[in-house]
């Protein structure tokens, strides 16, 4: 206790001697902090945006679309087309335990749409009320999504994915309001809520539309599914649930079992977690440069540091002479070295909080790079390595210089002028 | 020799004792032997000065008695406690208890003011706050530099700055004052001040041990030990 009180003492007396030393090496500390908490943070940011754009499609879903058999089965010869048909949909719900959704989505292409005088062609989607949760189609407020009384009574009721609803609607609200569809009259009941989505087959949602699978039977007749979309209750036994999935439809459509590529699928599971290690090697990569900026600052620390000690080579030798020990000698040192990197460490929060916070301001609407860039985030876990980061650098940076102090021999300091 | 060996009689009053002390240097390629067996025995209340060339030992010598470096062989009582295998930190007690350093050039550091530096090794010796401000005080006027105390020794003449030093050298009371040539840097009537005042601190009973160049200070005290090449030639 006694010894920490006199360190602490001497501390206190020998940091203010060196203030214009100490603004340096704290600003070059503070520097690599920036560096280092921005390029994380940026990291972090484009990480976070990139998997809420990975689950902008839904989360957990995997597509599956109905090819060809390619092994022979049973007498049966490779080569056949398969075909979904709605009513696999309730088939897999029932016959897969594992899933907690699976609906059957009919799709057509180039379909008028018009509202007043405007008209536009794009995709439309005939599907069941449980797609809304499943393909994540959250409704901008005001509106809704199908409900399962639209279905049953095959209501002529329109989704609209957004752009699809500005290109018609202008920035007029279209909820409730009445347009055609092949030149039927449908009310819009809902409009797609703005969201980041990397993933799609046949075109982004934001550019369709969805309507009743039953309304689409009626108005559009269709035999065949376009695909499938399934969910597993839980996303790790996604890989069960498809080769289930396959022996269900083996059954059925008289298949190999082991065909698998007679059903194609796209398991998004699989490949969120190949993105999630692809991401997190980008922000270590960040980090790693980072890091190496706050070393350089690191080593700014224990360059002084080392000069400090040479040049108060005598005046240790005294202390020495005086009594002192030498953990009173080494301990000012390691706490001066430490308080520059802290120091310097919060000061480069504080900037990098600066900037982030001015970096909100900046508008990313529209501009795809700066949607997935624009949006750095200082999480606790950025800070937490940052900090780690800085409290290794700071060690060092004392520990060198401290342990050269306390090798001095002060018998030899002190013979000699 | 014969007349060093004669000494070697322990005695219940001595502070040092030291008996066959060696120390080499030996730097991988040069042997230096400074100190070839030394018997030395310094009484509480002596004043000793030690004599001798450049190079004969001198100040190898005072940096063992003073605990700054410990001997090759031999072995070094200091009242009554053998110091030979003590570690740093038991010696820095010693150095910061024991004994009192006055250099040649002074040491002071220059950064701080008198009282800071009188202060410094009440501070390694753990003094509460009050008591050290007292004690610092106490002793600057002692040296005759009350009026200095918040001077830095940058603002202070030779002789004041040597005053200073002896003032931290009392600082924690020791037993020994130990100086180095403490009169080499300052003028005649500097150095007299100086020595006037260890007289004054030797009849208060202090033992001192004062090494030098210095004819007429090596006079003042009441024994002269002269060391040559690594040993003592000399004790009258």
């Amino acid at each position: 206790m006694r010894g920490a009180n006199v360190v602490f003492n001497l501390f206190l007396s020998s940091s203010r001697l060196q203030k214009k030393r100490a603004v340096l090496t704290i600003a070059s500390i503070a520097w690599g902090s920036v560096s280092l908490l921005l390029l994380l943070a940026f990291g972090q940011g484009l990480r976070d945006q990139l998997t809420v754009a990975n689950r902008g499609m839904g989360d957990g879903i995997a597509v599956l679309w109905a090819s060809e058999t390619t092994k022979n089965w049973q007498g049966l010869p490779a080569g056949r087309s398969l075909h979904f048909l709605p009513e696999d949909s309730q088939l897999l719900r029932e016959r897969v335990p594992l899933l907690d959704g699976a609906i059957g989505e009919f799709v057509t292409w180039g379909t008028n749409f018009t509202y007043g005088k405007k008209t536009v062609n794009a995709q439309l989607i005939g599907t069941e009320a449980a797609y809304g949760a499943l393909r994540n189609h959250v409704p901008v407020p005001g509106g809704r999504f199908l409900n399962t009384e639209d279905i049953n009574l095959r209501r002529r009721v329109v989704f609209l994915g957004g752009e699809l609803a500005h290109d018609l609607f202008g920035n007029a609200d279209p909820v409730g309001k009445q347009m055609l569809i092949n030149a039927i009259p449908y009310t819009v009941v809902g409009v797609l809520e703005k969201r980041l989505q990397m993933g799609t087959y046949g075109g982004p949602d934001k550019n369709h539309a969805v309507i009743p699978i039953t309304t689409f039977q009626a108005q559009i007749g269709r035999k065949y599914l376009a695909n499938l979309v399934i969910r597993a209750a839980d996303p790790k036994m996604m890989k069960t649930a498809l080769e289930e999935m396959r022996k269900v439809f083996a059954a059925k459509y008289g298949f190999d079992p082991e065909d698998e590529r007679a059903i194609r699928n796209w398991d998004t599971v699989a490949g969120q977690k190949v993105m999630r290690n692809i991401l997190l090697g980008i922000q270590g990569f960040l980090g790693i440069i980072g890091g190496l900026t706050l070393m350089i600052g690191g080593v700014g620390v224990a360059n002084i540091m080392y000069a400090t000690v040479k040049e108060r080579t005598r005046e240790i030798g005294v202390k020495m002479a005086l009594g002192a020990r030498p953990a009173w000698i080494t301990g000012p040192l390691v706490l001066e070295g430490f308080a520059y990197t802290v120091l310097g460490g919060l000061l480069g929060l504080l900037f990098s909080m600066a900037i982030i916070i001015g970096l909100g301001f900046i508008p990313t609407e529209g501009n795809e790079a700066l949607e997935f860039l624009g949006k750095p985030t200082l999480s606790p876990a950025v800070g937490a390595i940052a900090a780690g980061i800085l409290g290794v650098i700071g060690l060092l940076a004392a520990y060198f210089p401290a342990r050269r102090a306390a090798s001095i021999d002060p018998a030899q300091t002190l013979r000699y002028e | 020799m014969s007349v060093t060996l004669e000494r070697a009689r322990p005695q219940v009053t001595d502070v040092i004792a030291m008996s066959r002390i060696t120390k080499v240097y030996d730097t991988g390629k040069i042997r230096v032997e400074a100190l070839k067996g030394v018997d030395l025995r310094i009484s509480a209340g002596e004043f000793v000065a030690i004599v001798g060339p450049s190079g004969s030992g001198k100040s190898t010598l005072m940096n063992l008695v003073g605990c700054l470096d410990t001997p090759s062989a031999g072995t070094y009582l200091l009242r009554n406690k053998e110091v030979a295998g003590l570690d740093k930190n038991e010696l820095a007690k010693i150095r910061n208890e024991r004994v009192g350093f006055v250099f040649q050039n002074f040491n002071l550091l220059p950064q701080i003011t008198a009282f800071e530096n009188v202060e410094m090794p009440l501070l390694f010796g753990g003094v509460a706050r009050k008591e050290r401000k007292e004690r610092v005080h106490a002793l600057l006027a002692k040296v005759g530099l009350a009026d200095r105390m918040e001077h830095r020794p940058t603002e202070l003449s030779g002789g004041q700055m040597q005053r200073v030093a002896v003032a931290r050298a009392l600082a924690m009371n020791p037993d020994i004052v130990l100086a180095d040539e403490p009169t080499g840097n300052l003028d005649t009537s500097s150095g007299g001040d100086v020595m006037s005042l260890f007289e004054e601190l030797w009849k208060q009973g202090r033992t001192m041990i004062v090494i030098t160049h210095d004819a007429a200070l090596a006079r003042r005290a009441g024994r002269v030990i002269e060391i040559r090449d690594g040993v003592i030639v000399s004790d009258k």
